[in-house]
């Protein structure tokens, strides 16, 4: 018999120790606080990384806290809700944060100010659902990936027979991030509940919840919460040691079980599910309480902020209004992002709405951000081989995606990439590395569409071609048959006078009758 | 002397034998070059190769009748690939053939204008446009390959090609910028100053 996982811990390739931040927004006293309601919200109708839903509310409308906006009937959906209690005055096409900079359609409301609950339907009993009802209860409260990843948690959830062991991922791992350290001391309870749902829906005996070494008041916190719950035998907490990015799916799993998920794969394939803690937290509260996915904690941190800290805050809130509540920016703000430092995404503006990605709101000031250096060629030094937590070979990468190679990227497994930017971090050449792994996996898509709509182009010109012909043919033999027809008959003149006739009369017709 | 010249023939009617089997029992259909050839051209059928489809014009070229440059949709990445398959110099696009787009188009039909004369659907050479006979007809975009056969027998000029709206599913990210201008002059001359 095996050690069960989280015995002994393993390691990954590569990956870097980087200096933590997060004490900079953990100073204050629990449960952290709400932000105040917004006057106006707005919310992008598409918000995962899954299929667009269908918008099933209208303008003028009035609603209430937690009324789905989109129906969550498609296999890879997800529905968002209304924040608050108010007035529908739009559905129109808003900037939201993402990296292209465009607009998308989102939903805009007018907070009544009331923050009335529309009726809900909690279940305290849960283990009387069966898992089926669980998963729809759980794709209705339009619950995410909140680790990052945004795709729909029921999705993850749907086929799922060969898993033995759950994992919660409370190892966040980016230097800044502290929302999910946060929940876990303020909300342990939360988390174990999920945990227990998510075992009861994959009938699995045992969960692992993994974070990192220096929490040590999360584990205090969890330790409480599973004896409260009198889950010891079903639920472990497991420390890992610190070491970027060991918060990411695969490597976590690598960490925990020594085994690698293939490339292209899911930890799905070893038997394993994978799950953010704030996730689990928010199945919990959609399945026990009833309530839809409608906040998060978020932390608002750097040293461009006044007061950095974490909070409870809708999704449509602008984020001007979450800096507000930290007292605004420090005078050597430099850049406002969306995420981490590593893999956060740089925002244009800080009237972008929050969004269920939206772990933190990280304010840089100008002496965290290095100027822009210039880019220097590849001295092929291999810092960036000795960093990446997949094994990959980023200078080779980056030589055949620069000279546009598609197809020699293949075998070197460009799409094992997890854009985690520890390349980036060391090269000393200052090449943007996870930029072009991103357009060369941008490129690889788009080549495989476009081949994907050349062959449906052939095939429906063949299939056309072989109509036409058939048509011919079948032209041809009608013809045929009607000359033997006039031939054999006995009045052979009489016939041909009458058709002669009969091809007269129809010749006089205009044309373009038989269009 | 006699017994070479039997044993020799005996072999070569022997080998003949399996060779003419062989011929007859392995023979190719169809032409596997015109097949590699037609794999790497868009299959837009716009025919401004000159030729009725893609396929006609894979033949051709594999006959080695025509030239490998007379693809506008495939474009200069297009005559790359042709011209890799084939060990052969790269081209400039026969700009008597067309020019190449900047970003992929499709049709669509201006319905109220459309009086319904079939006849861009007989046009259409992957039947991506439906409709019925003095009924309005529309392009199923998805299968619009882009191209604008439909355009030139429409009687009302009812049809126009626009470029495919960039949203957030199908934007891409940018080729990251060529490597700036390295500074090196500049540091050389300070320290020599």
């Amino acid at each position: 018999m095996l050690a069960p996982i989280g015995t002994y811990l393993h390691s990954f390739p590569g990956g870097l120790k980087l200096k933590h931040y997060k004490a900079m927004s953990c100073q204050q006293s629990l449960p952290v606080p709400r932000l105040p309601l917004s006057a106006e919200y707005v919310i992008p109708v598409s918000q995962h990384s899954g299929s667009e839903d269908k918008l099933i509310v209208t303008v003028g409308q009035k609603v209430l806290k937690g009324t789905a906006f989109s129906s969550s009937e498609q296999a890879t959906g997800a529905a968002i809700h209304a924040p608050t209690s108010g007035l529908i005055t739009a559905i129109e096409a808003r900037p939201v944060p993402h990296q292209s900079g465009l607009k998308a359609l989102c939903v805009i409301m007018e907070a009544d100010g009331e923050d009335r609950w529309a009726e809900m339907n909690p279940c305290p009993d849960y283990q009387e659902l069966t898992a089926t009802e669980l998963i729809t209860q759980v794709r209705a409260a339009g619950i995410v990936g909140l680790g990052g990843a945004v795709f729909p948690t029921a999705t993850k959830l749907a086929g799922t027979e060969k898993i033995h062991t759950l994992i919660l991922n409370g190892a966040e791992c980016e230097p800044y991030i502290a929302c999910d350290e946060i929940l876990m001391q303020q909300a342990p309870e939360k988390i174990i509940q999920g945990a227990q749902i998510l075992c009861e829906i994959l009938a699995i005996p045992q969960a692992i919840i993994a974070i990192e070494d220096p929490m040590e008041n999360c584990q205090k916190s969890l330790d409480k919460a599973i004896l409260q719950a009198g889950a010891e035998a079903l639920i472990k907490v497991v420390k890992v040691p610190m070491l970027y990015p060991e918060g990411g799916e695969r490597q976590l799993v690598q960490v925990l079980t020594g085994e690698e998920v293939p490339a292209g794969g899911l930890p799905l394939s070893l038997g394993l599910l994978v799950q953010n803690v704030a996730t689990v937290a928010a199945i919990s509260d959609a399945i026990i309480h009833g309530k839809p996915l409608l906040e998060r904690i978020v932390t608002v941190t750097g040293n461009g902020i006044v007061a950095p800290q974490n909070m409870v805050a809708s999704f449509g809130t602008p984020i001007s209004e979450l800096v507000d509540f930290c007292g605004g920016y420090t005078p050597s703000i430099a850049r406002l992002i969306m995420g981490g430092p590593l893999m956060g995404l740089a925002l244009n503006s800080d009237s972008l709405p929050l969004i269920k990605a939206s772990n933190c709101i990280l304010g840089l000031s100008s002496a965290d951000v290095s100027s822009t250096q210039p880019e220097f060629p590849c001295i092929n030094c291999g810092f960036c081989v000795s960093v990446c937590p997949a094994g990959l070979l980023p200078q080779t990468l980056q030589t055949m995606i620069r000279s546009e190679n598609f197809s020699a990227l293949e075998p070197l497994h460009l799409e094992a990439c997890i854009e985690c930017g520890c390349c980036d971090y060391v090269c000393p050449s200052h090449i943007p590395l996870v930029n072009y792994f991103r357009y060369g996996k941008d490129q690889l898509q788009q080549l495989a569409i476009d081949k994907q709509k050349s062959t449906l182009a052939r095939e429906r010109y063949e299939l056309r071609e072989q109509r036409l012909e058939k048509q011919q043919t079948e032209r041809r033999a009608r013809h045929q048959k009607r000359k033997q027809a006039l031939a054999g008959s006995a009045d052979k003149q009489t016939s041909i006078a009458a058709a002669v006739a009969r091809a007269k009369a129809k010749k006089q017709q205009p044309e373009g009758s038989d269009s | 002397m006699s017994m070479a010249v039997i044993s020799l023939t005996l072999l070569a009617l022997a080998f003949g034998l399996a060779l003419g089997y062989a011929a007859i029992r392995f023979r190719v259909q169809g032409n596997p070059i015109a097949d590699e050839i037609e794999a790497l051209l868009p299959q837009t059928q716009c025919g401004q190769c000159g030729y009725p489809g893609c396929r006609p014009y894979a033949e051709a070229i594999a006959a080695g009748t025509e030239q490998i440059n007379r693809c506008p949709p495939g474009g200069d990445t297009g005559i790359k690939v042709l011209a890799e398959l084939l060990g052969t110099e790269i081209l400039a696009l026969d700009e008597g053939a067309g020019v190449e787009k900047a970003l992929p188009e499709v049709a669509i039909i201006h319905e109220d204008a459309c009086i319904g004369c079939t006849k861009c659907i007989q046009a259409c050479p992957v039947d991506a446009i439906v409709g019925a006979a003095k009924l309005m007809h529309t392009v199923i975009t998805a299968e619009c390959t882009g191209c604008e056969l439909c355009i030139p027998p429409c009687p009302v000029d009812c049809i126009d090609m626009v470029v495919e709206k960039i949203d957030l599913q199908s934007w891409r990210w940018p080729k990251p910028a060529a490597i700036r201008n390295i500074p090196i002059s500049v540091e050389v001359s300070d320290k020599v100053a």
